[in-house]
């Protein structure tokens, strides 16, 4: 769908609405190719073009919401809308007031359209990274498409955001569980990387092929990779900054909040509403700060305040959720050429995985390790190990055991793809810990 | 099937009950008539209605109505296979999905895994209706309003009460497959999912209850909020919320353990369920959702558990999640055994894996929604029932703890290595329930806990539900997954509490 088409759509919706009713109008669409790899080559392509309307029909401080799939064609689309806004009409004369409701009302305007000069046909991509992969167990998949979100009201908000991205996430196995992982994905394509990439990975398989280093239970010296990182982070997301969260007491960082405990003190999150990966709009018309600093130098800074929360709890809107989408942690001083050095003896761990809640009220969380995962000592990787489940306190990980944090950092683009193909993202170190439990 | 008899089909089988079905046919009929020049086809139409109420601290909660509509094209021309969804139905819309399905189908001829060719084609022809004795319609939006208003109001006991809600979600889904060489299947899938949530905190302890069906789910109707127990559980699980706050932490150590229905659930699913799909086993799912601990092999002589694990895909039970006539590839769903007393027999997994794999399967290639290809999913899995009560299982510990409501889920890619949390446990002590501890977990590994299993409960005691959230595939797909079980008794398992 075009901007234009959107806002039109929108318009012709608004232009039924009654007495003071108010209707925004939030868009979210993607033609996305994805093609699945099994043993180098294709499992599974196909091809999905969706895009759905959601529409919030507001008279005065009543409101409901209704969503239904665009068909492309305006005059069904127009049709099917009117029939939503009727049966939202019914409703609101039967739903009480909503104590909670809060929209933008002065409107505002914005589009942001980066398409890709650069992007591929998917099954160019694809036969690239099979060649390059030839002789090698590879499975993964390629995503990769257009992404659009558009918000439109009957106050005047007019806002667009369209960006074609790919993300190429693979892993290369060697024999059963043993196996490394890498990904590339972005706005412009260059087969180098691929073929750079795969260079890399045929080397770290000749470490693969070691005989595997069983380990006991038992805390362990270990460096977190960026994308071992980004799986705390992702434990941290879930109920860490929503301000609902924190003002019920539910948040996984009650005592830090409390003052009962405290992260390192280099240790700084940002939400980085600016990286503009990500609409720089909310669906109910604000308009997003360029930053929310969540964890200040080892204390909790801001909540992360969506529209309806902040009207609960009369905080400003800060964004569109409670959970982020743009994770920024500070870099540390460590360059990550001395990394093994600096470990000398423990784990280096490339990728956590299915990490939960072990007990929320101490940041205590559990997972695996998986991908790329080595046994070093005397700075050198020395072979990789039987994958080891983990149990273990971000107070410690990120606080009292916090070695160090690299200089490099890694912007991570999340593969995620259950409600479309995401566009979050995170900026993140790897970390060095005196020790990690593990358990199992 | 020619293009007329389709139509003639298609014009004789208008389903009234199901409001969208008749529009689906008027656009299979279009299709047919423009199908796309392959060696094979199949057209998936899904139209998918919702409806969410919540209540939240006594103010009703935004709800939303959904309206999904659209298809899922799938091709097989020489030795590719190619798939295209699309929400433009039009003739032109749905032609032009099928391009890029052939597009695709001609990618994978030249760089695929396997011949498409494998892929058995599909000639089911079956119907199926979700039993409903209370429409969701039924009730006007102010009784339901009321009801979450009244639930609220039972959860609200206590100052430490620092958050609860009350929810009711209703889905319909309404499904038609054909396919080019005869296929036609028919679905209409109801579901009513009601939920209390209730939070708890004293100091920075802070305890969660689930409940009112919150911690399952079935097809049927607003019979449901009987069948859950949704209004009366809510006084129940606010004094446990608060009763929790207070209780020892659970113990560290190892000891017997009794798992309620809805725990069993998810242990099922994470250590049976998962292991047992054979795209996992063929590698499929190594990138993201991991493989298998299970080898081709090990069917028809591994025991996976003790003499009490009979395990079943059942798509016959009525009322569970996924009790329907076929997959959405279109073949025929059948109750099958996969573990007969404790000895692997049979994979999860749809036709295409079994062609594939050379085994057995089920009748469970699934798919989330008409934006998704069908993968190898879980149906209904069901752990079958034992004998005796709940109290004679607990009778049999002499020192161990229950557990109840899943709150934490993890499990290594190969499936093996897990670890769970619950949000209520309660001691045993020489054949008696005692008191509450808070934070309970246990952890093991797959192949070793299913051989400590010592009870199953017997029929009075199944508990049927299931989760709503199982997430694999690339794309990732979360969908539905039913799992009926009774109470059962490990012994020595590891278990844990709370604390640093």
């Amino acid at each position: 769908m075009t901007p234009d088409a959107f806002f039109a759509l929108a318009e012709r919706l608004s232009a039924g609405l009654t007495g003071d009713e108010v209707l925004f109008c939030n868009l979210g669409g993607e033609v996305s190719d994805f093609v699945r790899l099994n043993r180098n080559r294709v499992r599974q392509a196909g091809n999905v073009r969706a895009a759905g309307l959601t529409l919030t029909l507001i008279a005065g401080a009543r409101q409901a919401e209704a969503a239904f799939d665009l068909s492309g064609d305006p005059e069904a689309d127009l049709a099917l809308g009117r029939t939503l806004i009727g049966r939202l009409r019914e409703r609101l004369a039967v739903l009480p007031d909503d104590p909670y409701l809060q929209y933008a009302t002065e409107p505002s305007t914005g589009v942001t359209c980066q398409e890709s000069q650069a992007l591929p046909p998917a099954e160019e991509a694809v036969a690239t990274l099979i060649e390059a992969a030839e002789g090698l167990d590879l499975v993964g998949i390629w995503a990769g498409g257009l992404i659009q979100t558009g918000l439109a009201s009957s106050l005047g908000h007019r806002h667009w955001h369209e960006r074609a991205s790919f993300n190429l996430d693979w892993s290369v196995y060697l024999s059963g569980d043993k196996a490394l992982k890498s990904s590339y994905s972005g706005f412009d394509w260059n087969p180098d990387v691929v073929h750079e990439r795969l260079r890399t990975m045929r080397a770290g398989l000749e470490i693969l092929r070691r005989p595997a280093r069983r380990l006991d239970p038992g805390r362990y010296r270990a460096y977190l990779a960026p994308p071992a990182v980004e799986e705390l982070m992702g434990m941290l997301a879930w109920g860490g900054f929503d301000l609902r969260d924190h003002r019920t007491q539910q948040t996984p960082l009650l005592k830090l909040v409390r003052g009962e405990r405290a992260f390192d003190p280099r240790i700084t999150l940002r939400e980085d509403h600016a990286r503009g990966l990500t609409p720089g709009f909310t669906p109910e018309g604000f308009i997003l700060p360029p930053s929310v600093t969540l964890i200040d130098a080892g204390a909790f800074g801001d909540c992360l305040v969506d529209a309806r929360s902040g009207r609960e709890y009369g905080e400003p809107v800060n964004a569109a959720s409670g959970s982020p989408e743009s994770l920024s942690l500070e870099p540390g001083d460590l360059p990550e050429s001395e990394v093994l050095a600096r470990l000398d003896t423990g784990l280096w761990i490339g990728h956590l995985w299915y990490c939960n809640w072990s007990d929320p009220n101490e940041a205590r969380v559990t997972g695996m390790t998986r991908f790329g995962t080595f046994w070093v000592e005397g700075g050198e990787i020395r072979c990789p190990v039987e994958v080891m489940r983990f149990d273990d306190s971000l107070y410690a990980l990120l606080g009292t055991r916090l070695e160090a944090l690299t200089r490099e950092r890694e912007l991570r683009l999340s593969p995620e793809t259950y409600e479309g193909r995401s566009s979050a993202s995170a900026l993140l170190p790897g970390v060095l810990v005196s020790g990690i439990e593990l358990t199992l | 099937m020619t293009r007329s008899e389709v139509r003639r089909w298609i014009t004789t089988s208008r389903d009234e009950s199901a409001p969208n079905m008749a529009r689906l046919l008027d656009i299979a009929q279009g299709f047919v008539a423009h199908a796309p020049a392959c060696d094979a086809w199949t057209l998936r139409l899904i139209a998918e209605t919702s409806d969410h109420l919540e209540v939240r601290q006594g103010v009703v909660e935004p709800s939303l109505i959904g309206c999904s509509l659209g298809a899922m094209i799938t091709v097989v021309e020489g030795a590719g296979s190619g798939y295209a969804a699309a929400s433009d139905l039009s003739p032109s819309g749905l032609r032009a999905a099928a391009e890029r399905a052939l597009d695709w189908a001609r990618v994978h001829a030249r760089l695929g895994l396997f011949d498409a060719r494998l892929q058995p084609p599909c000639t089911t022809v079956a119907d199926y209706r979700t039993p409903v004795e209370e429409p969701w319609e039924s009730r006007a939006l102010a009784d339901k309003l009321a009801l979450l208003q009244a639930a609220n109001q039972a959860l609200e006991i206590d100052e430490r009460i620092q958050d609860w809600s009350a929810w009711l979600t209703q889905r319909r889904v309404e499904q038609l497959l054909i396919g080019s060489v005869g296929a036609r299947v028919t679905q209409v899938l109801d579901y009513v999912h009601p939920g209390l949530q209730v939070v708890a905190n004293a100091g920075s302890q802070t305890q969660r209850r689930h409940g009112g069906g919150a911690d399952g789910g079935l097809q049927g109707g607003l019979e449901n909020l009987v069948r859950l127990g949704f209004l009366e559980d809510a006084a129940r699980l606010a004094e446990e919320a608060i009763a929790l706050l207070d209780a020892p932490e659970c113990p560290s150590d190892v000891r017997d353990l009794i798992l309620m229905p809805n725990q069993m659930a998810l242990q099922i699913h994470e250590s049976i369920g998962h292991p047992l799909e054979l795209d996992r086993i063929l590698g499929d799912e190594r990138n993201y959702a991991g493989a298998s601990f299970v080898t081709p092999e090990m069917f028809g002589r591994y025991r996976y558990g003790s003499e009490w694990l009979n395990v079943t895909h059942d798509p016959t039970l009525p009322g569970e999640l996924i009790s329907v006539a076929a997959d959405d590839e279109g073949t025929p769903a059948a109750r099958e055994v996969l573990i007969r007393a404790g000895i692997l027999e049979r994979p999860l997994g749809g036709a295409l894996s079994q062609a594939r794999a050379g085994l057995p399967g089920t009748a469970t290639s699934r798919a989330s929604g008409w934006d998704r290809p069908p993968i190898d999913r879980m149906g209904n899995l069901n752990l079958e029932p034992g004998q005796g009560s709940l109290a004679d299982l607990v009778g049999q510990v002499e020192r161990g703890i229950l557990m109840d409501t899943n709150r934490s889920w993890s499990i290594d890619d190969s499936r093996n290595k897990f670890q769970f949390g619950c949000e209520l446990g309660r001691l045993i002590e020489d054949g008696q329930l005692k008191g509450l501890v808070r934070n309970p977990g246990y952890r093991g590994l797959s192949a070793e806990f299913w051989r400590s299993l010592a009870g199953v409960g017997g029929p009075e005691t199944l508990g049927v539900g299931g989760v709503l959230n199982c997430g694999k595939g690339e794309p990732n797909q979360a969908v539905y997954v039913g799992h009926a079980a009774p109470p059962c008794l490990f012994r020595r398992v590891a278990v844990f509490g709370g604390g640093e």
